[in-house]
């Protein structure tokens, strides 16, 4: 394990074993659960679930890096999906990611500095209709232009945190 | 009168939730639906008096909140008369037929009596024998589904009952039902919009089928992206425990099936389902070779059967209608209904269901109302990465599995995305190769490394690199990725290449031998220049170029220096006076 990383409190992961205990198919759950209780899928916590599970580190590192859902690094306190399906591909996604990259200086998949943002580009959210389109916090923003996105991030920069 | 609010996720993106607190605030009783398909009028708010819809409101603000109240309360409607809905927009609906989505937007998705009251759970009573009913065997049931025509809606189009009667066959007691909700393919969203707005008639669809091919445990594999539909389908399944529409001895008839949800965790290819029956199982989504097939070894080596969503929404309502009512709409080779979402450069954008053999004109215009914006049509792309773009020249195309896959695209899920003439058609498959290259699960060669040489030539040519052979080049690896991949997220991801270089090759000579971009929209071939006559010498793009590429004097007019110009398009959008063109 890194030497930079600090240790996490791995007794919170109990409860989740105990729920799937015996179910030896219950990794991709487990890990879920696991990002839902730290935020991301810290180096400790894999190797934890990998041995409690009987599987190898490989193999949970393996499932961690395929799936999209999983991050391998800490998210900013407001998570950005901008859109990039087909719908909002035809409606000028480009632009908006370009103008979100230029406002928070981040490319896909980074975080700024204060860790208000991160920024990630996903395949489709589903609400084709408001494309383009991005969701922060679960809360979606649609028919966005480049400047209604910037207002939007800068709006809730000035808050602190996304309603 | 009763207010019901349609809230499904994109009438709450558009702000149905802040709608339906500020009627709340005013002490108002508010209900709630799902989603009626009517995307591009969300917020949508329905009044009903008793059981009848008495108005349908569209565009509807929480400022509107009093006024709405106001009119519920006094039956007096003259107060919201200028948000009520437009004849032509109710056209929308009145040209549909619903069957897979026949509760959406018009029941409480939350309430299992509001289902029980639209004929819910009647379906499965009658094929269990339940209340006088004589009951069904798995094979009259089978029967049915067969008589019905039912053929999977998730892509590939194979016919329902042959897939439950591989299952019920399959030696072995133990058998898996599966239900595919990993709506991945971008641009389509019917499947969320059915669990969203009608939990429980994926349920009892899931029962019938479970009960034909004689298993007792099902699950559902729901998109990680699709929260809301989580949530609804899980108290969907509570209800229903609790009422003994699943779990053990169902309705004291003996049989028992108990539904479990599977969050996915992001991977397109887990909608190929041996893909899908790995990601079930805790490992890398990485499909099968078939045989042997998921009807002989799929959960955990047990024989399975994996459906999606609209099939399923679709059983109740043949088990009761029977299956001729059902094989009675649509073509020869196609049955029944087929929802699409239809986005894009569209007017009225949505979630459509009409039955198999109307045209693709009928949908985009007749229904969607044609290109928004008085653009021109240029195409629909079909099936999403495995499907293909369709020119103008074949708008009348009927909508049946063979006509479509004639023209190179394919049914698909339903994805209908439409494009105008400034959608650059290179640049639309490389948007797909870019999606199916990332979305590779590595297995196997033809599809790991062939996509990715796709997307770079395809990057290529929309950067004004392209050489003169690179289209040959493009189908002779288009063909070998589809003889040589092992899935069929690999077989169909040269499908979007094909179709365009099959109706717009004109585009791709433009880009390889003139370096132009005929819709103006891959940057590196776009050249800015300054219209003279329209130029008031503001100096504001040349204050905004950062290759300092502008020169001229304040009131004279400026001109761009091509060499110098990065053609970031920063001076078109600062410019007030439309003096910038791009050519």
């Amino acid at each position: 394990m890194c030497k930079d990383c600090a240790a996490s409190d791995l007794s919170k992961l109990e409860p989740v074993f105990k729920e799937f205990e015996g179910d030896g198919h219950a990794l991709v759950t487990i890990l879920q659960r696991a990002q839902e209780i730290y935020g991301y899928l810290p180096a400790d916590v894999i190797y934890r679930i990998a041995e409690r599970q009987g599987v190898s580190p490989a193999k949970a590192l393996g499932v961690a890096t395929f799936y999209s859902q999983f991050r391998l690094k800490p998210v900013g306190k407001n998570l950005i999906l901008l859109c990039k399906g087909t719908a909002c591909h035809v409606n000028g996604a480009d632009s908006i990611a370009a103008a979100l990259k230029d406002e928070l200086g981040i490319e896909d998949g980074g975080t700024t500095e204060d860790g208000l943002f991160s920024l990630k580009e996903v395949a489709c959210l589903g609400c084709c209709s408001l494309s383009p389109v991005m969701m922060i916090n679960e809360t979606a923003y649609g028919s966005l232009t480049p400047q209604k996105a910037r207002e939007i991030v800068r709006k809730i920069a000035a808050e602190g945190t996304a309603s | 009168m009763r207010i019901v609010v349609g809230e499904g996720s994109c009438g709450l993106a558009a702000g149905a939730g802040k709608v339906h607190a500020a009627l709340t605030a005013l002490g108002a009783d508010v209900g709630i639906t799902g989603c009626i398909g009517m995307c591009y009028l969300e917020p949508i708010v329905d009044l009903y008096d008793g059981d009848a819809l008495a108005a349908r409101l569209v565009r509807v603000r929480d400022e509107d909140a009093e006024r709405i109240a106001a009119a519920a309360s006094s039956g007096d409607l003259a107060g919201v008369a200028d948000l009520r809905i437009s004849a032509e927009d109710e056209d929308f609906l009145a040209k549909q037929t619903r069957i897979a989505l026949r509760h959406c937007g018009l029941i409480d998705p939350e309430s299992l009596d509001a289902y029980r009251a639209a004929d819910g759970y009647k379906a499965i009573a009658n094929v269990l024998g339940v209340g006088g009913a004589p009951g069904l065997t798995p094979e009259q049931v089978i029967e049915e589904i067969k008589v019905s025509g039912l053929a999977g809606r998730g892509g590939a189009g194979f016919p329902t009952w042959f897939k439950w009667n591989a299952a019920r066959k399959a030696a072995g007691d133990e058998k898996y039902l599966i239900c595919n909700a990993d709506e991945g393919d971008p641009g389509a969203f019917m499947d969320r919009a059915v669990i969203e707005s009608d939990p429980h008639s994926l349920i009892e669809g899931m029962l019938i089928a479970a009960y034909a091919i004689g298993a007792a445990q099902a699950f559902v594999y729901v998109r990680a992206e699709y929260p809301l539909a989580i949530v609804r389908l899980q108290k969907a399944i509570k209800d229903a425990e609790a009422a003994n529409l699943l779990g053990d001895n169902i309705l004291g008839t003996g049989f028992s099936c108990r539904l479990r949800i599977k969050a996915g965790a992001g991977a397109f290819v887990c909608g190929e389902e041996t893909a899908l029956i790995e990601s079930l199982e805790g490992s890398r989504g990485m499909p099968r070779l078939k045989p042997p097939f998921p009807a002989e070894k799929g959960y955990t080596g047990k024989p399975s059967n994996i459906n999606n969503v609209e099939t399923f929404a679709n059983v109740a309502w043949i088990m009761l209608n029977g299956g001729a009512a059902f094989a009675a709409m649509g073509t020869e080779t196609s049955k029944g209904t087929k929802v699409f979402a239809l986005t894009g450069k569209i007017r009225r954008g949505g979630l459509v269901e009409v039955p198999m053999g109307l045209t693709l004109r009928d949908v985009i215009f007749g229904i969607g109302g044609g290109v928004r914006d008085g653009r021109k049509f240029k195409a629909v792309q079909m099936g999403g990465p495995s499907g293909g773009c369709i020119p103008e020249s074949l708008l009348d195309t009927l909508i049946d599995y063979k006509a479509l896959g004639a023209t190179g695209a394919i049914m698909g899920s339903g994805g209908m995305v439409v494009m105008d003439d400034s959608t650059c058609m290179v640049n639309m498959a490389r948007f797909f190769l870019d999606f199916t290259a990332k979305e590779s699960c590595g297995k196997c060669v033809p599809c790991r490394i062939g996509t990715k040489r796709l997307h770079e030539t395809l990057v290529r040519i929309t950067e004004g690199k392209g050489r003169e052979g690179d289209v040959e080049l493009l189908e002779e690896l288009c063909k070998g990725i589809k003889d040589g991949a092992l899935c069929g997220l690999g077989q169909t991801a040269p499908n979007p290449v094909l179709t365009t270089i099959r109706y717009f090759r004109d585009e791709y000579d433009a880009h390889i031998r003139e370096k132009r971009c005929p819709a103006h929209e891959c940057a590196a071939l776009k050249n800015y220049s300054i219209d003279a006559a329209k130029c008031k010498g503001c100096t504001a793009c040349a204050r905004k170029c950062p290759a300092k590429a502008i020169s001229g004097v304040l009131k004279g007019p400026h001109a761009i220096d091509a060499a110098k110009c990065i053609k970031c398009g920063a001076c078109a959008a600062t410019c007030k006076f439309g003096a910038v063109t791009v050519g």
